[in-house]
């Protein structure tokens, strides 16, 4: 029996039984369309943790003060030492690895700012210039703090929206003074309204150069440096090189942390990765569900269909052959159903992603494929024991009874 | 051709044994007209069933043009069935969703023949019966005895050298019964041994040779020879 000829008879026997054909088609599809749509929304949710995290920069190296060791209780404590001040020269120190873009030294104090009486609560940043490409700042008015040694203590400072609101109302605060603590600080920007950040209301705060911030509420040690690199690939050295200098500056001790986060986004994707696979795993359940249709209903065809068989036995069909026209038909059903659920199943991620535009739902191409070649499988591997019956069926015995 | 030498056949039904055919031996040459009869359950169908490989024989012998074929596996069986046998039943068995021409088409299409070669071997069969103008109806569209002309056109599609026919007019009127019979004794005289089962007397009566059987045995045989 040619191929042609098979895929033909067995065309005309699905387009024969219509609603057999629709239904399992419309099980199929459901199937494949909720393995797509579940692993598509897995790997959207991957995308987006992984856009937050590239957004706080995966070129990223965070230094802390004190060495953090994951057991055995705070080590510099246990030998009697306090860990030392990480400092704005330590800071000054890393600029001269190679590779690295910025170097911004960070202290955060929650202080007050004053103004015309009124007062607002606030954490107020020390920081320098650089601080707007590290957190992706951006300025609604005005200018940021200038670019200078971060050693000098200009009084200017930068506040967040809500400040400028509470404050100023509707008049412009920029070169007005405000009082932070009990200095005088000249406003040269605003910040535009861009809500949280790492934990941070970005607008609702303060922001004065480093130096000042050290002056004001008598600091001797930066709450962090970060360190921004060129490229991902310069995190590694960047990161030996930091730790090498800082041992030389403190005397040989080791007394920093250093985090990447590349390793956080790592993990998160790893873990991400295996929700998608276990969202697709609880789709295919169903596809399992489809299978196990097509079984009852291709049994229930080959009982429908005895004098047929035998007659297609005693004209010489073979065993195989028989077979044959029942799994062709069965790999058409399920092929059938693979494309209709494939197309289905785009239309639902698109409506996902009209709902929710922040989660980019696109069906990854392995999860594609996968998807149409296990309904194919399953739609065969379940025909094989009606086809299996229908082969065996004793052909005068098929043929004797109407 | 056919040679069928001390054939048993039994069936298990529930706890009794049915012996449907008793010591059957039977040889048909090449081109013979022989009709079986018998009352329902003397095992005429049986018979015809083994003649056609479509059933085994419990015990004995049966060679087909010089092959034993007594215990052939089921493939080589259906090779046989569709190179030597053509079937013709009482209930037609044409397949309801293909067309006339289809159904005559069916045996080739099992054999792989290549689709430039079936359309003339099918038109050709179409037009010798009667049916050429029937050709693109289904089943459902057409009467008892074009049913059954195309049940023999397919039958007749691969050159059987033996056309089994199991109560071919068993469900067609008078007139057009007589014709269908007319149609096989018309391929019979052509050269296609004709094996006609049937309870009607009057049918029977037609052939040349009449066997007549009873209780699973071989009553009386005009043809046999000693």
């Amino acid at each position: 029996m040619r191929s042609a000829d098979l895929g033909r008879f067995a065309r005309r026997s699905l387009t024969a039984y219509r609603s057999r054909t629709l239904l399992i088609v419309l099980a199929m599809s459901i199937g494949v369309a909720a393995v797509l749509v579940l692993t598509s929304l897995g790997e959207g949710a991957r995308a987006y943790v992984r856009n937050k995290l590239v957004s706080l920069g995966t070129n990223l190296l965070v230094i802390i003060p004190g060495r953090v060791e994951s057991f055995g209780g705070g080590g510099g404590m246990m030998s009697g030492r306090t860990p030392r001040d990480l400092t704005l020269d330590d800071a000054l120190a890393l600029r001269r690895i190679r590779g690295v873009k910025h170097v911004v030294p960070i202290n955060v104090v929650s202080g007050e700012v004053w103004w015309n009486g009124l007062r607002r609560d606030v954490p107020v940043i020390g920081s320098t210039d650089e601080l707007p490409h590290l957190w992706g700042l951006h300025l609604a008015q005005g200018q940021f703090l200038p670019p200078q040694d971060p050693r000098r203590a200009t009084p200017v400072c930068v506040i967040g929206w809500r400040v400028r609101e509470e404050l100023f109302g509707a008049r412009s605060p920029l070169g007005e003074m405000v009082r932070i603590g009990d200095r005088r600080f000249r406003v040269t920007g605003i910040l535009v309204r861009q809500g949280q950040l790492l934990g941070l209301d970005i607008d609702n705060l303060a922001i004065i150069p480093v130096a000042s911030a050290q002056a004001l509420f008598d600091l001797h040690s930066l709450l962090r440096i970060a360190l921004e690199v060129n490229a991902s690939e310069d995190v590694p050295f960047a990161k030996e090189e930091a730790r090498r200098i800082l041992r030389e500056r403190h005397e040989g001790e080791e007394d920093v942390t250093l985090i990447t986060e590349d390793a956080v986004a790592s993990t998160a994707d790893r873990i991400l990765v295996a929700l998608t696979l276990a969202l697709g795993g609880i789709a295919s359940i169903s596809l399992a569900v489809a299978g196990i249709l097509i079984m009852n209903v291709m049994l229930i065809a080959v009982s429908q269909r005895r004098s047929e068989i035998g007659l297609l036995k005693a004209i010489g069909a073979s065993a195989g052959q028989i077979r044959a026209i029942f799994l062709a038909e069965a790999a058409m059903l399920s092929g059938a159903g693979g494309i209709a659920g494939t197309l289905l199943g785009q239309i639902g991620c698109w409506a996902i992603r009209r709902i929710y535009p922040e989660l980019p739902a696109f069906t990854p191409v392995w999860a594609a494929v996968a998807a149409l070649a296990l309904a194919l499988v399953t739609g065969i591997a379940f025909t094989i024991l009606p086809a299996r019956n229908a082969a065996r069926l004793d052909p005068a015995m098929a043929l004797a009874r109407r | 051709m056919i040679h069928l030498s001390e054939i048993h056949r039994a069936f298990r039904v529930g706890d009794d044994e049915v012996r449907a055919l008793r010591n059957v031996s039977l040889d048909i040459a090449p081109g013979e007209y022989v009709s079986v009869m018998g009352p329902s359950g003397s095992g005429k169908s049986t018979l015809l069933n083994i003649i056609g490989l479509l059933d085994r024989p419990s015990s004995g012998l049966y060679r087909l043009d010089g092959e034993d074929v007594t215990a052939l596996t089921p493939d080589r069986a259906a090779q046989v069935r569709r190179e030597k046998i053509g079937f013709v039943f009482q209930f037609f068995h044409l397949v309801p969703r293909l067309t006339a021409a289809e159904n005559v088409e069916l045996p080739l299409m099992l054999a792989g023949t290549p689709v430039a070669e079936r359309a003339p071997i099918v038109g050709r069969l179409l037009q010798e019966f009667g049916i050429a103008p029937r050709a693109r109806h289904r089943p459902d569209q057409l009467s008892g005895g074009e049913r059954q002309r195309v049940a023999i056109a397919r039958a007749m599609v691969m050159h059987p050298a033996a056309i089994l026919a199991d109560e071919p007019t068993g469900n067609l009127d008078q007139t057009t019964g007589k014709e269908v019979l007319h149609l096989l004794e018309d391929l019979n005289t052509r050269g296609v041994a004709l094996i006609l089962v049937t309870h009607d007397p009057e049918l029977g009566g037609r052939a040349r040779r009449q066997v007549r059987m009873i209780d699973g045995e071989i009553h009386s045989d005009t043809g046999a020879r000693p």
